[in-house]
């Protein structure tokens, strides 16, 4: 090989490097992070996007330097030099990617334990637990009464997902928040005041803990600007704990397939100053107590209130309770209605 | 088609046997595995046209964030219908195709090793197919490919049990085709070439197989559960009744993460048949490539979960499954760049088959990579059941697979049809295949980590930009099918002879005539060099192919020994 062809290689290399190094600094694809959960998931991501571009790069720019330099020339039927390979270079190639992923993946298994996968009161399967119940049983229950609710949340049992922070394993989060989803919404409700809502409202730089289930089929609790997601699954404890650090609005998507509404399934997470926050859950109680309905809906949001509307009965008998359930879904008249409610929901948005 | 095999017959030597096919033939249950592959490849390329049609659709659909195109339960229907149909209906089935026609031309052999089995196979797939497609008619299912419970179980009985069936059915075709090409492929190869002499499109389509025979069944198993569920009111998966919707979700993937591999496998392989032909140089690193393929089958069978990230999988699961989804990119890079240093050096020649496996590179690389991100537990809870999935897995499966495909069609259409296609049309159908890609798919990513969900039928307006040049591609990619339709159909007609072998190939499909005689060979070939020995000076087969053939009954010590040079490194 000539030295000038190696030079050449070595100045394409260093470009190459740097172009790499550049974008992944600078690819600005990720919305800005929320939480000190994103800002990890969002170093792992500019790290696999460096190490990404170098390969996209170099396969491509050997592809596009081979059609042009080895391409065929008219009247030439010779073939190419009869070179069957070349072990130490299968080895290079063999090494290189085995030890790229292996950086990746001892670098994930650490970003994954530094967000809390490993807390080992979210890290195993609980199992699962039988959900149908006695439909009389639970009737007789009251909406929702405030007395019964816990006084805090005692976080006896285990539930897979996202945990605490390793350094707060074993504490109880500041704020917890029963989740539950549906068709095609999400209900909150704060054990600590009883309250319900159709919002996700939490207090900034605070650890929140939230319980999610679901009642129907499978539903997808995502936070895009925290990097967070949870399926929610019927009979099954889920759980994803954070601690958003930026007041502000933030889109809840449900990221599961659950029937046709699915787009449509998204609500809005309110991080707020821990007065506003407070303020938020005193107009809630207030709400309950002047109201003989116990359900609360965020006033706020007219659509979203209209949209619950269908659902507040069978939220206040049970969070999970499936005969009611599936005498909505087999009653034609209550479908309809709902798909109708679905609608209206979707029309203003649009 | 008449007129190609006129040509036909007139190449033909006294063989006893018949040697023309009728075009009755391609619509009867005939066993030659020729006519079955074609059937194959005509009929799933028959259900890849209605696929696109779906897909357009819903792009059309996107192309506005408001539901006004369809209405949101058939925008289910479609999205669900449009999977399935392209694994289980265009791209496994095409692999079928490619392996039913080549391997027993490659191998020397003069039909497969169960032709009735095989002819079997090939029939239950357009029942199958066409009662799934057709249930949009009547109630088509709507939850989606993955068919998850409990949405499977309370979305319509009638269309759940439609998919139901014609994944049972379609699954049992793969079976019995996967049984047919393992068999073949170790039991009837000429006595002259050794594993290790084989072409690597039967290294690929033997790791597939292996795959098909392990997986499959499970999938079965999921599917006559979820039927039980679905008709008979079990709780096998159904939570009301103390199931669990999450062991549906293990059995599911268990067998459709390898799927992935039996859907590129064989078009790994084609590549590597069509990749040295064109480049006139021997494949580099002829034993990495071919036992990166079984590396890949045994390595995808234990990574199936890296779909349920977030689906309440343990945590060490979660480590488990990443690691090994991570270290399949290590026998996948072997691959690539045997590829790259295949080519590096060559004399390319630039025609379509070529450009779509050069294209093939290009773009599967990129759903390589993206691979190897949504692997990483943190990074895939983010953009789990996102459009970034949607983006990776058809820069996968459109830029890995399809590419194959239609490279595989192009470089195989002269020895199957005789006569040759024109090449631009073909270049024209690259470069329309190749931009509408990009255009569809790669802001796809970006949809997804900005927080667009998948399988909307409604999304937010800020997503609205990126979503109308995606449907701007989805488009490009539907007009991209009209010239490769005409080039095939036209070329199939009244295209130029192509005599036995036009790319001066080495492997033994080239030297037989085009099309081939109905028992593929007058006389048995025998190996006298590697599958890739280009530049060892050797004469073509198709220039005087007498002088290089034999009779099978002929001693074995007559051949020439397999020298290490021959195919391996
Ligand atoms: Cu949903
Ligand atoms: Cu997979």
């Amino acid at each position: 090989m000539k030295i000038p062809s190696n030079i050449l290689t070595l100045l394409a290399g260093i470009a190459l490097t740097l172009i790499s190094l550049w974008y992944g600094k600078n690819h600005g694809l990720l919305p800005p992070a929320a939480s000190n959960e994103a800002d990890l998931v969002d170093g792992l991501f500019d790290a696999m996007m460096t190490v990404s571009m170098g390969i996209f790069l170099l396969v491509q720019g050997v592809l596009v330097f081979s059609v042009i330099r080895f391409r065929r020339r008219q009247g030439d039927n010779t073939d190419g030099p009869p070179i069957h390979g070349n072990i130490p270079l299968e080895i290079v190639w063999t090494a290189i990617p085995a030890v790229i992923v292996l950086v990746i993946g001892v670098y994930s298994f650490d970003i994954y334990k530094q967000m809390g996968g490993f807390d080992p009161q979210a890290a195993n399967d609980p199992g699962v637990t039988q959900i149908a119940m006695l439909p009389g049983e639970e009737l007789a229950t009251p909406l929702i009464d405030a007395s019964k609710a816990k006084p805090a949340h005692n976080h006896v049992h285990l539930a897979v997902g996202i945990g605490a922070f390793p350094e707060d394993e074993g504490k109880m989060a500041d704020v917890n928040v029963d989740v539950m989803g549906l068709q095609y919404a999400w209900i909150f409700t704060y054990p600590d005041s009883g309250i319900t809502s159709g919002e996700l409202h939490v207090p900034v730089n605070q650890e929140v803990q939230l319980n999610i289930k679901a009642q129907d089929v499978l539903h997808a609790f995502w936070l895009p600007d925290l990097r967070l997601k949870q399926d929610a699954i019927p009979g099954r404890d889920v759980e994803l704990r954070f601690a958003p650090r930026k007041v502000g609005e933030y889109p809840v998507v449900c990221a599961e397939l659950c029937g046709p509404y699915h787009g449509a399934m998204n609500t809005k997470m309110f991080v707020e100053s821990e007065e506003d926050f407070s303020n938020w859950i005193q107009e809630q109680i207030a709400a309950i107590d002047d109201s003989t309905q116990t359900v609360a809906v965020n006033s706020a949001d007219r659509t979203d209130g209209d949209f619950l509307k269908p659902f507040v009965e069978e939220m206040g008998i049970s969070d999970v309770d499936r005969t009611v359930l599936q005498q909505l879904h087999s009653h034609p008249a209550v479908s309809s209605d709902r798909t109708a409610q679905v609608v209206n929901a979707l029309s203003p948005a649009a | 088609m008449t007129q190609a095999e006129m040509q036909a017959s007139a190449t033909q030597s006294s063989y006893s046997v018949p040697s023309t096919r009728k075009w009755r033939d391609y619509f009867s249950f005939n066993s030659d595995h020729k006519v079955i592959g074609i059937q194959y490849l005509v009929t799933s390329f028959f259900f890849y046209l209605i696929g696109g049609v779906f897909a357009t659709a819903m792009r059309t659909e996107l192309a506005t964030p408001e539901s006004d195109f369809v209405n949101p339960e058939m925008y289910n229907n479609l999205l669900t219908l449009h999977g399935t149909i392209m694994i289980f209906l265009w791209i496994i089935p095409a692999g079928s195709g490619l392996a039913n026609y080549l391997i027993p031309l490659m191998i020397g052999a003069r039909d497969m090793a169960f032709p009735k089995l095989n002819a079997l196979a090939f029939w239950m797939i357009p029942p199958a197919g066409l009662v799934l497609a057709g249930s949009l008619l009547i109630d088509a299912p709507q939850a989606g490919w993955t068919s998850y419970p409990p949405l499977s179980l309370v979305s319509g009985k009638v269309g759940e049990g439609i998919w139901i069936f014609s994944l049972l059915v379609l699954g049992t075709s793969s079976i019995l085709g996967a049984i047919n090409f393992l068999v073949t492929i170790l039991k009837m190869r000429v006595p002259s070439m050794g594993l290790n002499d084989m072409p690597l499109f039967c290294w690929s389509m033997l790791s597939a197989s292996g795959l098909i025979l392990i997986g499959t069944p499970v999938l079965a198993g999921a599917l006559i559960l979820l039927a039980f569920d679905l008709l008979a009111g079990t709780a096998f998966f159904n939570p009301t009744g103390g199931g669990d919707p999450i062991v549906y979700q293990h059995m599911f993937w268990f067998y459709s993460h390898p799927a992935v591999y039996i859907m590129i496998l064989p078009l790994f392989g084609a590549l590597s048949e069509i990749l040295p032909v064109h480049a006139r140089k021997p494949i580099f690193g002829y034993r990495a490539i071919a036992y990166s393929s079984v590396a890949i089958s045994f390595i995808g069978l234990i990574v199936w979960a890296h779909h349920m990230f977030t689906s309440g999988t343990p945590a060490w699961l979660r480590m488990f499954f990443m690691i090994f989804t991570m270290i399949i990119a290590v026998p996948t890079g072997i691959k690539i760049f045997g590829w790259l240093a295949t080519v590096w050096g060559g004399k390319i020649a630039l025609n379509s088959a070529m450009l779509f496996g050069l294209g093939m590179i290009s773009v599967f690389v990129i759903g390589g990579i993206s691979g190897v991100m949504v692997a990483a537990v943190p990074f895939d809870i983010h953009v789990h059941d996102t459009y970034f999935i949607v983006a990776h897995l058809h820069y996968v499966l459109f830029g890995g697979s399809v590419f194959g495909i239609y490279g595989a069609l192009y470089h195989w259409f002269p020895k199957m049809t005789g006569r040759m296609m024109n090449e631009r049309l073909g270049i024209l159908h690259f470069v329309l295949t190749y931009m509408g890609m990009n255009l569809t798919f790669m802001p796809m990513h970006e949809l997804g980590l900005i927080g667009m969900n998948r399988r909307i039928a409604v999304y937010n307006p800020e997503f609205q930009p990126l979503n109308i040049l995606c449907t701007i591609g989805a488009f490009t990619l539907a007009i991209s099918t009209i010239p490769f339709l005409i080039n095939a159909g036209w070329s199939w007609i009244a295209g130029k002879p192509a005599g036995d072998n036009p790319w001066r190939g080495l492997t033994f499909e080239w030297q037989t005539s085009s099309p081939p005689p109905i028992e593929n060979f007058d006389l048995l070939p025998v190996l006298n060099y590697g599958p890739y020995d280009y530049g060892s000076g050797i004469r073509f087969p198709g220039e005087e192919i007498e002088d290089e053939e034999t009779n099978m009954e002929a001693p074995p010590g007559g051949f020439m020994p397999p020298s290490e040079s021959r195919a391996g490194s």
